[in-house]
């Protein structure tokens, strides 16, 4: 059964319809990417899948959303439970008011996370078990270390760990993004054009942690930037104007498209 | 976990509950307002003025109040117009230095604040000194102070917001200052000003510690602006005491007459600037 | 041209000149008020006025500290009072109620700011002093009902406004990708309120909450119709009090008559003036500091 599918899902804001009848099936722990022209509905498709589409009031989602089987647009979803199977990096990255440390730790405290189950988390990360300290919140200084260094940003600030999350570049904001989102132990990885707001270096840094998680995460990226798609993709959808038009494998959508409207976007004539 | 939803849904009760009791108290003020006030609106209550001394006699309405509270109230707002205008406009980066309009807001904002019985106490003390009583002319003067901050903040407000790029074009054609300010900013900001001269007016004629002895009271409608002058929240609050429910109908007469003018002041000014948004460019 | 540029000039001076006059009229109001207030503080030390409790101007007495304490204690019961209540209710409507809803309560918040206080004294004269009449009979501590706890209620509802209002300015100036981002996370709506809401607007609240204070604080019709006005520091919640804006408002006419008392009186209204004055002015900076930085 395949992680995460869409049926026919149509999504409209107030009289706008932004998505069309969109059916596919996401594959399992591959990077798929979402291209199209600007306003085409890629990042509503995203927002549907942890259905952050909610915080706008006059969405309108027929269709269904399926993760795990179970239809997340169900009158008795799970909300709460959705969103933390689902990590999801925002174009901007947004620090909470806290400092590095919280940021990462936030995530399992809201959620109870308990003491063993943390050190369970770290071991199962780590792929052994590790030797916590016996300070008071040992197990939680483990876990934020390891998943900052997961992020690739550990180097950087852990002299400043307890520093406000908000002096640290737009960069080092958009990785500590990704830990934070990490730290909840989702199945799936969302990003909305996840580098668009970053210089080239970090930008490169973030591609490339995608490509090292993506054993063990479904990941999806929406983007606009053809090229960054051709270096990250195993998986392509190609939507125009809200409609599916084609998605397959990357080298077959890039490469062969059989569609004449992808294949104007692939080649650039369009954008 | 349930424990986290629990959680929201009691902190959740406690906001709703808090709503609707501010609604509840405040829909309470207008409705104990019309409530009391309503009986006591009789057209002779309207036009006529008290007989027989406004705190003891039984006849006569709260013309004298409204007739003064509006003589009042205006006068005030045209002057306060006049000096309020100017000042708007030269808080804009042409005519002052960052600093100085820094300063000046500052001033304004301590005079914005002070509580109207200061300005009360103020006039007092000038009118004293210059051997004046308690008259239309000097409540005129305190509430044009009172009102004066109020109008120019909410203009310089509007004015901030006129796009630099708007003016340039103006002044790219070879005008000066105050062509520009007139013709684009002016024109611009005017629904702005209106409603803050709106927003003045309606705090002015509302207000009592400011004019309680500046403007005197009496039953009468005043001949010379040195005449004293009744007010309507002055009529409230001097007949409210009586043990004469007469008089007593004044007070709530009074009461929802002033209502009903700051509402409608309230109101006129929302629908002009509606109106108005669609000139302008944004 | 000439008349043109001479026209310019006279403008520009006339405009120069309103600017000066207003710089200057915050204080001549402060300066005239200390020269009026000085011949009290040249006799009576200013510990004693603010600090003593006996208030006979005949006798030449002159202790500000009952009425310091009506007001202190007017505002802190109003502040206890609407704080709470409207900020619940203004993350309400924030964060949890319909675009509709929350622009209507917006509109009758604005409307209801604009109320004179005359009009909310006389609600309180007709329904909260026989509401705290009632309960003071009710706990067993008989009142008639104008006291400081009827002071501080009506000027908790008259308060009301302006702290919802700054509250939900505050509130809107946080940008969606923060809650977007930490609800991605899997937490409640609350949560986020908690975490995120509550801690980047705090300097905001902090501004609303003064700019309320202050309000309380300088008001005083409404305040004076249902306190009491007794020159005693009240001893329970259901006892007369007496704050400063009320002891000026009620003495205009004897002051003249009684050495002295003109100058205490005027004492006070600086004493208003500044303290009023310089916390709506807090406020203010706080607002803009906001306002420039995005969020707080």
């Amino acid at each position: 059964m395949p992680h995460i599918s869409l049926k026919n899902l149509s999504i409209a804001y107030g009289h706008h319809r932004v998505l069309q009848d969109v059916t596919v099936n996401i594959p399992d722990k591959q990077i798929t990417v979402i291209i199209g022209p600007s306003g085409c509905g890629k990042t509503t498709l995203l927002k549907s899948l942890n259905r952050l589409l909610d915080l706008n009031e006059d969405v309108k989602v027929t269709g269904d959303v399926l993760i795990d089987g179970v239809n997340t647009y169900d009158g008795n979803a799970d909300i709460l439970a959705l969103r933390k199977k689902m990590g999801f990096l925002s174009q901007r990255p947004y620090p909470l008011p806290m400092s590095i440390y919280e940021n990462i730790a936030f995530g399992p405290k809201v959620h109870r996370m308990s003491k063993d189950r943390i050190v369970q988390q770290i071991n199962d990360l780590e792929g052994r078990m590790v030797q916590v300290p016996s300070k008071k919140n040992g197990q939680m200084d483990i876990l934020v270390e390891s998943y900052l260094r997961l992020a690739g940003l550990w180097e950087e600030v852990k002299d400043r760990l307890h520093t406000p999350a908000s002096r640290l570049s737009i960069g080092q904001q958009q990785r500590l993004a990704l830990a934070r989102a990490l730290a909840v132990e989702p199945e799936a990885i969302l990003a909305d054009e996840p580098t668009s707001a970053l210089d080239p270096l970090s930008a490169q840094l973030i591609e490339k942690q995608f490509k090292s998680l993506k054993k063990n995460y479904t990941i999806v990226v929406v983007t606009h930037i053809l090229r960054q798609a051709r270096r990250i993709a195993d998986y392509v959808i190609f939507l125009y104007l809200g409609e599916l038009v084609e998605h397959g494998p990357a080298e077959k959508v890039f490469d062969n498209p059989s569609d004449e409207r992808t294949r104007a976007y692939v080649s650039g004539e369009i954008s | 976990m349930r424990a986290r939803r629990i959680e929201e849904t009691i902190f959740k009760g406690l906001m709703l509950a808090s709503l609707v009791l501010v609604l509840i108290m405040l829909a309470g003020i207008i409705v104990i307002t019309v409530y009391k006030g309503a009986p006591a609106l009789t057209l002779s209550m309207l036009v006529e003025t008290p007989k027989g001394g406004y705190y003891l006699g039984k006849e006569g309405g709260i013309a004298n109040a409204i007739v003064g509270s509006l003589l009042l109230a205006l006068g005030a707002s045209f002057c306060s117009i006049l000096i309020a205008i100017p000042v708007a406009f030269g808080l804009q980066k042409e005519y002052t230095s960052w600093r100085y309009a820094g300063f000046t807001k500052l001033v304004l904002d301590v005079l914005w604040g002070t509580p109207s019985i200061v300005y009360g106490a103020f006039g007092f003390v000038v009118m004293v000194y210059f051997g004046l009583r308690a008259s239309l002319l000097g409540g005129i003067i305190v509430l044009t102070l009172l009102m004066l901050p109020i109008m120019v903040r909410s203009m310089e407000e509007i004015i901030r917001t006129i796009p630099l790029e708007l003016k340039e074009i103006s002044y790219a054609m070879g005008t000066t200052k105050i062509e520009t300010t007139l013709a684009v900013v002016l024109r611009q900001a005017l629904p702005g000003i209106v409603t803050a001269v709106l927003l003045a007016f309606g705090r002015g004629i509302g207000d009592a510690a400011s004019i309680l002895f500046t403007a005197g009271y009496t039953d009468f409608i005043p001949r010379s602006i040195f005449d004293p002058v009744a007010s309507l929240p002055l009529a409230v609050f001097f007949q409210i005491g009586t043990p004469i429910p007469e008089v007593q109908e004044r007070a709530y007469a009074s009461a929802l007459v002033l209502l009903l003018i700051v509402l409608c002041v309230s109101l006129i000014s929302r629908i002009l600037s509606h109106r108005f948004s669609k000139n302008i460019v944004r | 041209m000439d008349l043109r540029k001479f026209k310019d000039t006279f403008s520009t001076l006339s405009i120069r000149l309103s600017l000066v006059f207003v710089n200057t009229l915050a204080f001549v109001i402060a300066i005239i008020l200390y020269i009026k207030a000085k011949p009290i503080l040249v006799k009576v030390s200013l510990s004693h006025l603010l600090f003593s409790t006996s208030w006979h101007p005949i006798r030449g007495d002159f202790g500000f500290f009952p009425f310091i304490i009506g007001t202190l204690g007017v505002t802190a019961i109003a502040m206890i009072l609407a704080v709470p209540v409207c900020l619940l209710s203004a993350i309400y409507l924030s964060e949890y109620a319909h675009k509709r809803f929350r622009a209507f309560v917006r509109l009758v918040v604005d409307i209801l700011a604009g109320i004179p206080s005359v009009i909310y004294g006389l609600c309180g004269v007709i329904a909260i002093v026989p509401l705290v009449r009632f309960l003071g009979q009710a706990i067993g501590s008989p009142t008639t009902g104008y006291s400081l706890l009827a002071g501080g209620i009506i000027l908790a509802i008259m308060v009301a406004p302006v702290i919802i209002s700054v509250a939900l300015e505050v509130f809107r100036t946080i940008p969606q990708a923060a809650r977007e981002n930490s609800l991605a996370l899997g937490i409640t709506t609350w949560e986020m309120i908690k975490h995120v809401i509550l801690r980047s607007s705090l300097h905001g609240i902090i501004a609303a909450i003064v700019l309320g204070f202050a309000r309380a604080f300088g008001e005083t019709i409404a305040v004076l119709m249902v306190v009491g006005n007794v020159a005693k520091i009240p001893d329970s919640f259901f006892a007369p009090a007496y704050p400063l804006p009320a002891l000026i408002a009620n003495n205009y006419g004897e002051m003249m008559s009684i050495p002295l008392y003109d100058s205490a009186l005027m004492f006070s209204a600086l004493l208003l003036m500044l303290v009023v004055g310089g916390f709506s002015l807090a406020a203010h900076i706080i607002l803009l500091r906001i306002e420039r930085r995005g969020y707080a």
